[in-house]
């Protein structure tokens, strides 16, 4: 890879930056077509694997055997391989993922019904882990090696080694059973009735709707799910920041600010961690879409009507569609925020190109 | 013609007393390295506090792990039943005790299949290059598409439930990253003079790869790897949590918690002492694995 110095007032460097830039992102995006094109096969094959009988389940237990065939053939189980994964894409390519056997209805009507209670809970999580983790790692790194730093590099470390599951429950006993300072698993209160669907997001639609009591009660649902699921993204964001805050900190232009009589907290929030937090940004974006794996055991135990348990819901019942479909939509969002994540990263960064790699 | 004496500094026995001073030195370094890391030692500590117990089983633990007494049902912990007992009567402390046994078969296995196979993949991609390195990789980013626990739920619930599927599903998940690092590793030392010399000499690829590449990726997918330990055992609980790994009766940590569920509130020991022992060996993964990092790190070293 080389670095290419932006000297501003230079526009021919920024265009060529520009161009390269641009050749990167044609090449991720053939790159990432190829992936798409394997995900498809391999949750393809993840549906030929699964023990169970779709069509047993179609025709229920008493259907007779000339049933099950006419089935066969009218769902296209009795072509060759090839031609039912090429059905099979171009039933994908025009958005329909199937039925689920779990709700009866299309898998992508649910996983559009599903999605807004998961993004706020993964939105409120990665709140929660960037306003723990980035103090954290700017204490470790200001006070390295010191017991301050082990002690904030231990905190971490118990976010990320700590079982979700098993957070949950504890903390579910704590502050719901023993001390009752928060509401019970669910997304609402059950005396409360949900404001008008306009984004599907709880706070947004009750808000919208000046409907504060809900408001209020989606709020207080939200705290023990999002701090379950935001402390085990915190150790990533922790680190990251430790390592990039210390070699910022050694840099000339921070001894610069010092010599000319900067107070030692500017220092450190001004100027150092301004610039430390690039590589963090693309962290914390990762750990975004990271998130969407912990909500699977998260909403599992706060009964959080989102799509990690519909999913998990699905696994457990053998509910083909909805594995497939569910699987797949999951893989393209994790591609395309890699994808953002990178084109983020370069944006920051304009030393950066991507030209030679 | 006469034989040279050889020159002093080819002398081999000199050049082999020196080689061996510098590994004395240098793992004398990294005990005190591994000494100044607290937080290693106490992981260090907790692994094998953890290797102990598993060992040493049928000696710590006080009751059957798998025997049922029905009127003792949900005791509390007690000096009889130091964990309490669970719904069924069975006694907590020897389960959990028990327990390290089937978290360290998973963890070791998963590694024993993910390492080796990722290794291959890498480093015939890497020393072939061409075609063979772009299929290879790209099957690899299909998987790292996925998250890993979306992705190795999903092989979970397609090969069924039970203990030997989720380590064969959890394996699948983990081998692409130990591709895409020994790949890495192989482009770095493929073009090195000694590697080029072995290539003159007439040596084969494969003997190439396996003894010549291979020993040299070994360190950093040894340092991933227990890094990985964590994430392994924190996976493998929780799909024994969602009834997609360990079955019962097997005294498996996440299966134990998910069994606690329901009695929550009056028996909080049932569920919240297993996940502790879970917390506690994770947590002894990732100390060590974190320390193990930083020792390795030749910066660390110059200080």
């Amino acid at each position: 890879m080389t670095n290419v110095q932006f000297i501003p007032g230079d526009w021919s460097l920024a265009i060529d930056l520009r161009l390269l830039v641009g050749r990167y992102l044609l090449r991720r995006l053939m790159m990432m077509t190829i992936t798409l094109l394997g995900i498809m096969v391999l949750t393809f094959f993840v549906s030929l694997v699964i023990p169970m009988d779709p069509l047993a389940a179609l025709a229920g237990p008493q259907a007779p055997q000339e049933t099950v065939e006419r089935l066969r053939i009218l769902y296209g189980f009795d072509q060759p391989l090839y031609v039912q994964f090429g059905r099979y894409v171009s039933r994908l390519a025009h958005g329909d993922l199937g039925m689920s056997f779990q709700t009866s209805r299309p898998v992508f009507q649910d996983i559009l019904k599903y999605f807004p209670a998961t993004l706020e809970l993964a939105t409120f999580a990665i709140l929660v882990a960037v306003a723990l983790g980035i103090p954290l790692g700017v204490l470790s790194a200001v006070y390295r090696n010191s017991l301050l730093d082990q002690f904030c590099r231990l905190i971490s470390l118990i976010g990320v080694s700590t079982p979700v599951f098993w957070l949950g429950l504890v903390l579910l006993l704590i502050f719901y059973f023993k001390l009752g300072w928060f509401p019970e698993p669910g997304r609402l209160d059950i005396m409360l009735i949900e404001p008008s669907r306009i984004t599907g997001v709880l706070l947004v639609d009750s808000a919208l709707a000046r409907d504060w009591e809900v408001f209020w009660s989606a709020l207080k649902h939200l705290v023990l799910p999002a701090s379950v699921l935001g402390l085990t993204g915190m150790a990533g964001i922790a680190r990251i920041t430790r390592s990039s805050m210390l070699e910022v900190l050694s840099q000339e232009y921070v001894k610069t600010a010092r010599i000319k009589g900067l107070g030692e907290f500017l220092v450190i929030t001004r100027h150092a961690l301004r610039n430390a937090l690039v590589p963090t940004v693309t962290v914390i974006g990762l750990t975004y879409g990271g998130l969407l794996e912990g909500s699977v055991l998260t909403e599992t135990i706060f009964s959080w009507p989102g799509l990690g348990r519909y999913m998990a819901n699905a696994f457990l019942t053998l509910d083909l569609n909805t594995i497939v479909g569910g699987t797949m939509l999951v893989a393209f969002t994790f591609c395309i925020v890699n994808l953002l994540v990178d084109l983020l990263y370069a944006f920051l960064n304009p030393k950066i190109t991507y030209a030679a790699s | 013609m006469t034989i040279q004496p050889a020159s002093p500094a080819l002398d081999l026995t000199e050049a082999r007393r020196r080689r061996a001073e510098a590994r004395w030195r240098y793992s004398k370094d990294t005990y005190i390295l591994w000494r100044r890391n607290r937080l290693m030692v106490l992981g260090t500590a907790i692994i094998l506090g953890l290797l102990l117990v598993a060992a040493l089983a049928p000696l710590l633990a006080t009751h059957n792990p798998y025997e049922q007494i029905l009127n003792d049902r949900l005791l509390a912990p007690s000096v009889a039943h130091w964990f309490g007992t669970d719904s069924l009567g069975r006694d907590i402390y020897s389960r959990v005790v028990y327990g390290s046994r089937v978290t360290l078969t998973i963890a070791l296995l998963v590694a024993a299949i993910s390492t080796p196979l990722g290794m291959l993949m890498g480093i015939v991609a890497g020393y072939l290059g061409g075609m063979v390195d772009e299929i290879m990789m790209r099957l690899a980013d299909v998987f790292l598409a996925f998250p890993r626990l979306i992705l190795a739920i999903a092989f979970a619930a397609a090969l069924g439930p039970g203990v030997e599927n989720a380590i064969i599903a959890i394996a699948i998940a983990h081998w692409p990253s130990y591709a895409r690092l020994a790949r890495a590793e192989t482009l770095n030392v493929k073009n090195n003079d000694y590697i080029q010399a072995m290539r003159v000499l007439g040596a084969g690829k494969a003997r190439i790869m396996a003894g010549h590449i291979l020993p040299l990726t070994l360190s950093s997918i040894i340092v991933r790897m227990s890094l990985d330990m964590g994430t392994i055992i924190l996976t493998a609980a929780g799909l024994g949590f969602l009834g997609l790994g360990a079955q019962p009766p097997m005294p498996e940590w996440g299966l134990m918690v998910s069994d606690g569920r329901q009695f929550l509130v009056d028996q909080w020991w049932v569920s919240t002492l297993p996940g502790l022992a879970i917390l506690v060996v994770v947590m002894g993964f990732n100390l060590l694995g974190d320390g193990i990092r930083d020792v390795l790190d030749p910066r660390q070293r110059q200080a």
